[in-house]
């Protein structure tokens, strides 16, 4: 999605006044060991006399300068975190996602464990007073690691992972695994505990055409049977009651239930058939409580059947009463593990009722809510809720970083700024008023200061609530607005982590994808922020959009429009109406734009500038990518076209740069001092592309650099022998991409840099219309030690600060690698220019470094995504990184040079200035009595 | 030598002119091979060694190139049409035809006439009201055999603005962008310059006659991670190395003959100094009294 304006100036600066960022050593000048420093330069500029000289110095010299460069460069690089650091910028949240399985621990009385198995392929044990993790673990993602069952007995916990795959036990106190063992395979069933008199010894395993009884204690199989007549029976249950024998249930779809007992010590006791024409699926409508009563409710004649496994007599059927006026939706059967009776529940929108327990002589009551936008709650018997779980954010799609809104005062002095002058006057006392409640407010802060100050640390208590939110003094707090595939949204302070609203969007379809947009930022005061959700059924391509207030929630007032025809593209314009918010507009599948918010002044602005908004269409099943130009009257043209096809390849991603990007070096000083142009096109697409052959000899991945506004191919590469998925960060003048070379056996990493050569071709605007000179190409790849899981690139205010990639890895760590390892001028052999621009020699392989882990020992299950915002001090860089956890925390790509360390040593850079202070009233009053001394003589 | 060429083309535009007018003497265009090599940039090396094949030929209007390219092609033709339409609902028309030749090498060659008096009169209204200028070719396979399956459904197209066409005399730069497999999955076009400044074009002959430069663009193998070389230049160290054991001691350890003397040196004509500055200020006192 790219708009061009010919008329804005992309770059702002003539180039007789382009500043370039150099970064010179400190060893060079022989100053004390510390790290670079960043120096501005004029473009056409000299070594300044001090690296002449240098440059002049003997061969030896040189080669010493060297080493040190590279121990200074090794050094500066470096990123690692203090001990005493530790969690003081960042912050974790661990999640396991929706609840499939649930058991308390009640073996013994004081326990205070809950056990979870989750659709996320998670393990988990909370403890029940906090809500708080004991321990998790995490595995494979997908059906192989699909947990299928949870049985627990004492201490164990057996899972049946992966369709009836694996057997495991787990130490429930410590979470350590106490013995796993591969079944057969086979479509898994159903699994139970198999107990005689009192004591369990045994996991019985039903799959679809055997039985297998294991020890609980070794997971050893004791004996497998084959089922009987088991093409034309569905076995769905298996049960034991405790009295040597192992029932299984199977059933035949509206005919009959056969129920097959087996001994505990191998062999086939009895069979029989009863006849119960209505039933379809045991697992869904029965349930076995007490001792073998099989208990079955049939929804639709609103009765309940029992049966007695033991007896195996005729089924009984009980007649339920429900009251007209309530129409049972689903019903669901709630487990007394000591009453017995049961009761049948007509559930609303409640998904998972785990236990009731029975406290002393009393009868108490706890349980576990999951509803159905994913929150865990937890409820103790008078009805007080004891914790809640947002598990929805196990689970989130898409997020952005909203600046916090400025104080009562702050906006106040904003405000002024906004309204009309009415007077000479009365502005100055307007703004002498401002100033007061400033100074007010000031003394205040510094009252509490002092008055905090006297307290011991401890009770000193920040609590973020949404009410004493505000920007802090460099714009590092903000506000993480989330988008969960459940549909919940969630505001989180990104300070602490503290969720501080949460949005429950019903009726999002299950396949929905959203995309988040930032129509109006906080910095236009009377106007509240404004942030808008697309959410579009992938199917059918209807759209919604939800508009809400990023700050608190709430949904907006501003009605937005009906999108009655199928959605294919949305995009931001940089205008802006009357109210500040930027116009969204929305492509249908007639190629009818409609924008929102649509006020007259907005079609105006519109119509003046259709001429100059293009956008481009991917429609990756036809391989088709195709650009459009808006017309006055909101209609669109087809303009440009390109396609793949698709029996060769497909596409997998497209890539633009992000619009809040800021570049502020046009270009790169070599070492012969000429600068080489980047090619900075703000319309720049980078297409992914991946052969449809798979065959490792013949399968390739295809990079495209497409113009989306002329829909001109710059640059179009193959890679040979390699196979996706590709991983792509397009920033600057820069592609990076990570694939799997099916040549070598191993992930690669390939960089492209563009550039314009050695002059621009036009430095004031940048038009895609007006660029007939293709860019220079380089390219070098490297060797990755890791697969990825993502992949992103920071992002900093001014874009000063050198640039890092952050990388996800399947491992949990985030890894922080400079670009400059990734840059296609790296050399082979080192010469003495490119020793001045401070290249690293190429080297094939790109070693991970431990100090790069950004995240140190806190682990990120499943990494997503990375999301970066810039914050306001130039050198940092926020960093979300979501997955099944959540971490924030702050990057320095160049470390902090506009900011003074914590242990910035204040008392020794005073005492020196006093000392030389009083050294020179001292020396000068020596001087003076000398002086005086000699005049006498 | 045509990979030298190929690469200028690609990254130094204006040396392709140069090479291109002086191409347009020779009789025969296709002897691209005949090229005179140009100097390397140390920055484009990267890229030369991996340019498969991107032949490059061009045709103009006032020549009888047709008649040549039928007897050097067994290729096929596909008609290259354009639209100029001050309604801006594109109306195509042909404007010539694309002469391709499958193979290893695809190449193309295009014939095209003038532009009528006409057109050339509504090309100029277009150009005056921003309107744009574009062209398509239908979407073609080089490396089929037989000729119904070259073509398929469907166009490519591109466009420049109309006025950037006009002020550049009708000079272009047309590509065909073909993948991995033959088929041409875009065009482009731009003009030289490429500006628009709006200056007048008065004279009608600039536009009557296409001065287009036309390419078939491969897509360029992307470079592995460069193993190979790097053991070599690793093994070649390491022999150094070996064989000349001074080079590897650090810079003191060489040197330190040196050093030592000039240290204590320094450090005896210090404590020299002192003493003697010592003695000659007691003597200087002593002096003045």
């Amino acid at each position: 999605m790219k708009v061009e304006h010919v008329s804005n100036s992309f770059f702002l600066c003539d180039p007789s006044f382009t500043f370039i960022e150099v970064v010179y050593h400190s060893a060079l000048q022989g100053a004390a060991p510390s790290n670079h420093y960043v120096r501005r330069k004029h473009v056409d500029f000299r070594l300044p006399p001090f690296l002449e000289e240098q440059t002049k110095a003997t061969a030896a010299m040189a080669k010493l300068i060297w080493f040190c460069l590279k121990c200074i460069l090794l050094c500066s690089t470096i990123e690692a975190v203090f001990e005493d650091q530790v969690g003081k910028f960042d912050w974790r949240q661990q999640y396991i996602g929706k609840v499939r399985f649930s058991h308390f621990d009640t073996h013994v009385q004081s326990s205070k464990k809950v056990l979870l198995a989750t659709e996320n392929n998670v393990f988990a044990s909370i403890n029940t007073r906090t809500g708080e993790l004991f321990w998790r673990h995490v595995d494979m993602t997908g059906p192989e690691g699909n947990i299928d069952a949870l049985l627990q007995h004492g201490q164990d916990a057996v899972l049946v992972v992966g369709d009836g795959r694996q057997l495991r036990s787990w130490d429930i106190n410590i979470g350590g695994l106490n013995w796993e063992i591969v079944l057969d395979s086979g479509s898994f069933q159903s699994a139970c505990l198999v107990g005689y008199q009192d004591t369990v010894k045994h996991v019985a395993v039903l799959k679809k055409t055997v039985i297998s009884l294991h020890y609980l204690s070794n997971g050893h199989q004791k004996w497998i049977e084959n089922l009987p007549e088991s093409e034309t029976v569905d076995f769905q249950a298996v049960y034991s009651g405790g009295n040597g024998e192992v029932y299984v249930l199977g059933v035949v779809p509206h005919s009959h239930i056969a129920i097959v007992a087996y001994s505990l010590d191998d062999g086939e006791i009895i069979k029989q058939v009863i006849l119960t024409p209505w039933l379809s699926n045991i697992q869904a409508s029965c349930v076995v409580i007490g001792q073998g009563m099989l208990t079955c409710v049939d929804s639709a004649a609103v009765s309940l059947y029992t049966l007695d496994l033991h007896v195996q007599s005729q089924m009984t059927q009980i007649p339920l009463q429900v009251p007209t006026t309530m129409k049972p939706k689903a019903f669901y059967f709630i487990k007394l593990p000591d009453v017995s009776s049961s009761l049948v529940w007509t559930g609303l929108n409640l998904t998972q009722w785990s236990s009731f327990l029975k406290k002393d002589d009393s009868v108490g009551y706890r349980a576990m809510v999951q509803t159905e936008d994913h929150t865990l709650t937890f409820i103790q018997q008078p009805g007080r809720v004891m914790w809640t779980r947002e598990e929805a954010l196990s689970d989130v799609v898409t997020m952005e970083m909203v600046d916090l809104p400025l104080t009562g005062t702050q906006a106040e002095l904003e405000g002024e700024f906004g309204k009309k002058a009415d007077g000479l006057l009365s502005m100055l006392l307007k703004r002498l008023s401002s100033q007061l409640i400033l100074l007010q407010a000031w003394i205040a802060h510094l009252w509490k200061l002092f008055y905090d100050a006297r307290k011991p640390r401890s009770l000193v208590k920040n609590d973020v609530t949404i009410e004493n939110l505000s920007r802090d003094e460099f714009n590092l707090q903000k506000m993480m607005v989330m988008v969960t595939a459940s549909g919940k949204l969630f505001g989180i302070d990104s300070k602490t982590g503290t969720i501080l609203w949460r949005h429950y969007l019903d009726n999002i379809p299950s396949n929905a994808a959203f995309k988040l947009m930032v129509q109006r930022t906080t910095a236009h005061f009377p106007h509240p922020p404004q942030c808008t959700l697309l959410i579009k059924d992938k199917d059918t391509g209807l759209a919604t959009l939800h508009v809400f207030n990023p700050i608190f929630g709430k949904k907006s007032h501003v009605t937005p429009p009906a999108l009655l025809q199928p959605m294919l593209q949305s995009l931001m314009l940089p205008i802006m109406d009357q109210e500040y918010a930027k116009v969204l507009l929305l492509v249908d599948d007639q190629y009818k734009v409609s924008a929102f918010p649509s006020t007259k002044n907005v079609l105006q602005q519109l119509q003046e500038m259709a001429s100059s908004i293009f956008f481009y269409l991917v429609d990756s099943n036809q391989g088709k990518l195709s650009g459009y130009r808006l017309r006055t009257d909101l209609s669109t043209e087809l303009i440009w076209e390109i396609v793949m096809p698709t029996e060769v390849q497909r596409i997998v991603s497209v890539k633009g740069k992000r619009p809040n990007e800021h570049v502020h070096s046009q270009g790169r000083v070599m070492g012969d001092r000429s600068v080489l142009y980047k090619y900075l096109n703000p319309n720049l697409l980078a297409v992914v592309t991946e052969s449809t052959d798979l065959h490792p000899e013949r399968s390739f991945i295809g990079i495209l650099l497409i113009d989306g506004v002329t829909g001109r191919i710059i640059h179009e590469a193959v890679q040979r022998k390699t196979r996706g998925p590709v991983h792509v960060v397009h920033s600057e003048n820069w592609v990076v991409y990570e694939y799997w070379s099916t040549k070598s056996r191993r992930n690669e990493f390939s960089v492209i840099e563009l550039y314009e050569g050695m002059e621009l071709y036009n430095s004031t605007v940048f038009s895609s219309l007006d660029r007939p000179h293709a860019p220079q190409v380089l390219q070098q790849s490297y060797i990755f030690p890791s697969s990825i899981s993502t992949m992103e690139a920071t992002l900093t205010e001014k874009g000063i600060t050198s640039r890092h990639l952050l990388i996800g890895l399947p491992s949990g760590g985030i890894l922080s690698l400079p670009k400059m390892f990734l840059d296609p001028r790296r050399p082979e052999i080192m010469s003495e220019q490119s020793r001045e621009e401070n290249l690293i020699p190429y080297a094939p392989e790109l070693l991970i470094r431990s100090e790069w882990f950004i995240n140190y020992n806190q682990t990120v299950s499943r990494v997503r995504g990375i999301y970066t915002a810039p914050s306001g001090l130039e050198s940092t860089c926020l960093v979300v990184a979501y997955g099944l956890d959540i971490y924030q925390t702050r990057v320095y790509p160049s470390k902090q040079f506009d900011v003074l360390k914590d242990d910035y040593d204040y008392m020794l850079i005073s005492s020196v200035l006093f000392a030389l202070f009083f050294a020179t009233m001292i020396s000068k009053r020596l001087a003076e009595v000398k002086l005086l001394n000699r005049a006498w003589r | 030598m045509s990979r030298i060429l190929k690469t200028s083309i690609l990254k130094n535009p204006p040396e392709v002119l140069k090479l291109w007018f002086s191409l347009r003497c020779l009789p025969v265009p296709l002897s691209v091979n005949m090229a005179r090599p140009l100097p390397f940039k140390i920055a484009v090396v990267s890229t030369v060694l991996f340019v498969v094949c991107t032949d490059f030929v061009f045709c103009n209007s006032g020549r009888r190139v047709g008649d040549v390219m039928d007897t050097e092609f067994s290729g096929f033709s596909v008609p290259l049409e354009h639209s100029f339409e001050v309604a801006d609902v594109a109306k195509f028309r042909v404007r010539g035809a694309l002469m391709l030749k499958a193979g290893r090498e695809p190449s193309v060659s295009l014939t095209q006439s003038q532009l009528s008096e006409e057109d050339r009169a509504k090309l100029k209204e277009v150009a005056a009201v921003d309107g744009l200028y574009r062209i398509r070719v239908p979407r073609v396979f080089l490396q089929a055999d037989r000729q119904t399956e070259r073509q398929m459904e469907g166009y490519l197209t591109a466009f420049v603005r109309a006025c950037a066409m006009v002020e550049s005399h009708l000079s272009d730069v047309i590509s065909l962008h073909i993948d991995v497999s033959g088929y041409v999955i875009g065009v482009s076009i731009v003009t030289l310059p490429g500006a628009c400044r709006g200056t007048e074009v008065e004279d009608e002959v600039d536009l009557e006659v296409f001065n287009t430069t036309l390419s078939v663009m491969a897509p360029v193998n992307a470079p592995g991670p460069e193993t190979a070389l790097f053991v070599e230049r690793m093994e070649q160290e390491s022999e150094k190395k070996g064989k000349n054991p001074q080079e590897q001691k650090s810079f003191f350890a060489k040197y330190w003959m040196y050093i030592v003397p000039l240290v204590l040196f320094l450090m005896m004509s210090g404590a020299q100094d002192q003493s003697g500055g010592g003695a000659a200020g007691g003597a200087a006192n002593g002096g003045g009294r």
